[in-house]
């Protein structure tokens, strides 16, 4: 089943800090394809920590693990995610006459890849 | 145990923040204390020792530099429609040579500004910016809003360093004398550091925005407004009275209004709300800058060409357009056939299409590192870090020039040690 929701990419302190480390690293790629969802969300989905998803936009699609945000830090609807390789594959490359494609505020459709084993 | 050297009032240039205050504790060619750094800045210093790379590759094998840089003018010179881009984390006197270099070939030269606050750029111009330095905000701001931005986490140090804790000269008291405000979709790690957080619902920054300056102005609004911005009516209103009657105020934005459907009219809604408020008070409003020198390739590409970023040499004089000149488009339409590309990442930042095309021209990178762009390129250079092994000038969020004190030499050339080489062979080509 594909869920609707709007992805928030942007900057996170570990992304900072693995982004020194080097950006092939494991550290880095793993923070950058890390999804923050709503709890409550995620008890709707039966989304559980580390599950695999795809995010799919009208311009791209990515897949990324899942982690329950912290309650209060999202609204239901809304996915976090660090920037990166994952976030960017989402953007569409229309930048309006600005220069800067919509890189905040993404619609997106997420897709759960496999069921957790129990 | 090696050589131990102390580098004093050493200057951090992870972010915009330009924290000019670190105290580097360097053994063997590695720095393994940076005192009076944040998270980012640690990382940063720590991470940035001499790696074991090539000085050059050419179409991915070790090349000399002098190779190189005969391979990298030759690309630049035979182009058609070349692109410079990046230079945010790059010293002022590189990103000149990069401009020079620009001129000679007919280039777009572009910043990462453009993916970053381009947006705003074009507000300013729009709007106009009522300007302050961070020094005027720790020794004066009672009020201090954070619109779209996460300095817990983007700018650790902007809070206890500029904007929130400091006692200043009419804010004695420090964090007692101010209050301060956040305004995002998140409920981030900058919260707790706030007295008032208003939760936005996404892309609705212009409407709450527009309607601060209705409030301010004294028009009446309905409850509507909760349901459009996620805001209630009462915050909004308190918000708008304390904006008014603060003695000094200001509102630091970040990326969540410039990289957010509608963009420059997010941000220019911001500064004319500024504006607006100055009938009535002292208000101010900065953006919160990325990169350690993104604030000072504006003013680079500025001087020279006249513009900020999204300038096309190719007629030989500037002209300025976002949309048609910058490095997203110019690659995600097919247009650019070549690109000199210094300290940046587009291989990873950038549209799907973007990518594939530059995937598909030659294109030059400058890098101290391993990216998934070097990766790509037909010439790539390993420099060495600005700031840590290179002096320099860059400039802080507020436009202050600020000296870099390198802690340790690197082998590696300086970007702008490259770029003048380049420069000064596709001279010589265009020449004979």
């Amino acid at each position: 089943m594909l869920e609707p929701f709007i992805l928030i990419p942007g900057r996170t302190s570990r992304q900072g800090t693995t982004l020194n480390e080097g950006k092939l690293k494991q550290d880095y790629l793993r923070e950058t394809s890390t999804v923050l969802a709503n709890p409550d969300d995620c008890r709707r989905l039966g989304l559980n920590a580390g599950q695999r998803v795809r995010l799919k936009s009208a311009h791209g699609e990515a897949e990324a693990v899942v982690e329950p945000a912290k309650p209060g830090e999202l609204p239901p609807g809304v996915l976090f995610m660090a920037y990166g390789d994952t976030s960017s594959r989402l953007m569409g490359a229309d930048t309006h006459g600005t220069g800067m494609p919509d890189s905040k505020g993404i619609d997106v459709t997420l897709e759960i890849l496999r069921p957790m084993l129990q | 145990m090696g050589e131990l050297r102390i580098v004093e009032n050493a200057t951090c240039t992870f972010c915009g923040c330009v924290c000019d205050d670190m105290i580097l504790r360097v053994e063997d060619n590695r720095i393994v204390e940076a005192k009076n750094a944040c998270v980012l800045g640690k990382a940063w210093f720590l991470n940035h020792h001499i790696e074991d790379r090539p000085v050059a590759l050419v179409n991915g094998k070790p090349a000399s530099l002098e190779e190189a840089v005969q391979r990298a003018a030759q690309i630049l010179v035979e182009a058609r429609y070349p692109v410079v881009y990046g230079l945010s984390d790059t010293t002022c006197e590189a990103q000149r040579v990069a401009v020079a270099i620009a001129d000679r070939v007919g280039a777009c030269v572009d910043t990462t500004t453009s993916v970053c606050h381009g947006p705003s750029g074009m507000a300013f111009q729009g709007v106009g910016e009522v300007t302050c330095s961070l020094g005027e905000v720790k020794n004066r701001a009672d009020l201090v809003i954070f619109w779209g931005s996460n300095p817990a986490e983007s700018h650790p140090r902007h809070m206890t360093r500029y904007s929130t804790m400091p006692k200043g000269l009419f804010v004695p008291r420090g964090r007692k004398d101010r209050t301060v405000v956040l305004v995002d979709v998140r409920r981030t790690k900058s919260a707790p550091a706030a007295d008032i957080f208003l939760q936005i619902k996404p892309r609705k920054d212009f409407e709450a925005l527009w309607a601060l300056r209705a409030l301010v102005k004294g028009v009446s609004l309905d409850d509507g407004v909760e349901a459009e911005t996620g805001i209630p009516l009462a915050q909004l209103q308190d918000l708008a009275q304390r904006m008014k009657t603060c003695k000094f105020g200001v509102l630091f934005f970040g990326m969540g209004l410039s990289m957010t459907r509608g963009k420059h009219l997010n941000v220019e809604a911001a500064l004319a709300l500024a504006r607006d408020l100055n009938e009535y008070t002292k208000f101010y409003i900065k953006p919160m800058r990325g990169h350690g020198n993104v604030t000072g390739a504006d003013n680079v590409v500025s001087w020279q060409t006249g513009y900020p970023f999204g300038v096309s040499l190719s007629r030989g004089y500037p002209r300025f357009n976002p949309g048609e000149f910058t490095t997203a488009d110019t690659l995600a339409r097919g247009e650019a056939d070549a690109a000199l590309i210094v300290a940046s990442d587009p291989m990873a930042n950038f549209s799907q299409p973007a990518r594939e095309h530059l995937a598909r021209i030659p294109y030059l990178v400058l890098d101290p590192k391993e990216t998934p762009t070097v990766r790509h390129a037909a010439v790539a250079f390993t420099t060495a870090t600005y700031g840590i092994n290179t002096g320099g000038t860059v400039y802080r969020m507020d436009d202050v020039p600020l000296p870099l004190r390198p802690a340790f030499p690197s082998p590696y050339p300086s970007d702008e040690e490259v770029l003048k080489r380049i420069e000064r062979t596709i001279r010589d080509m265009q020449e004979n």
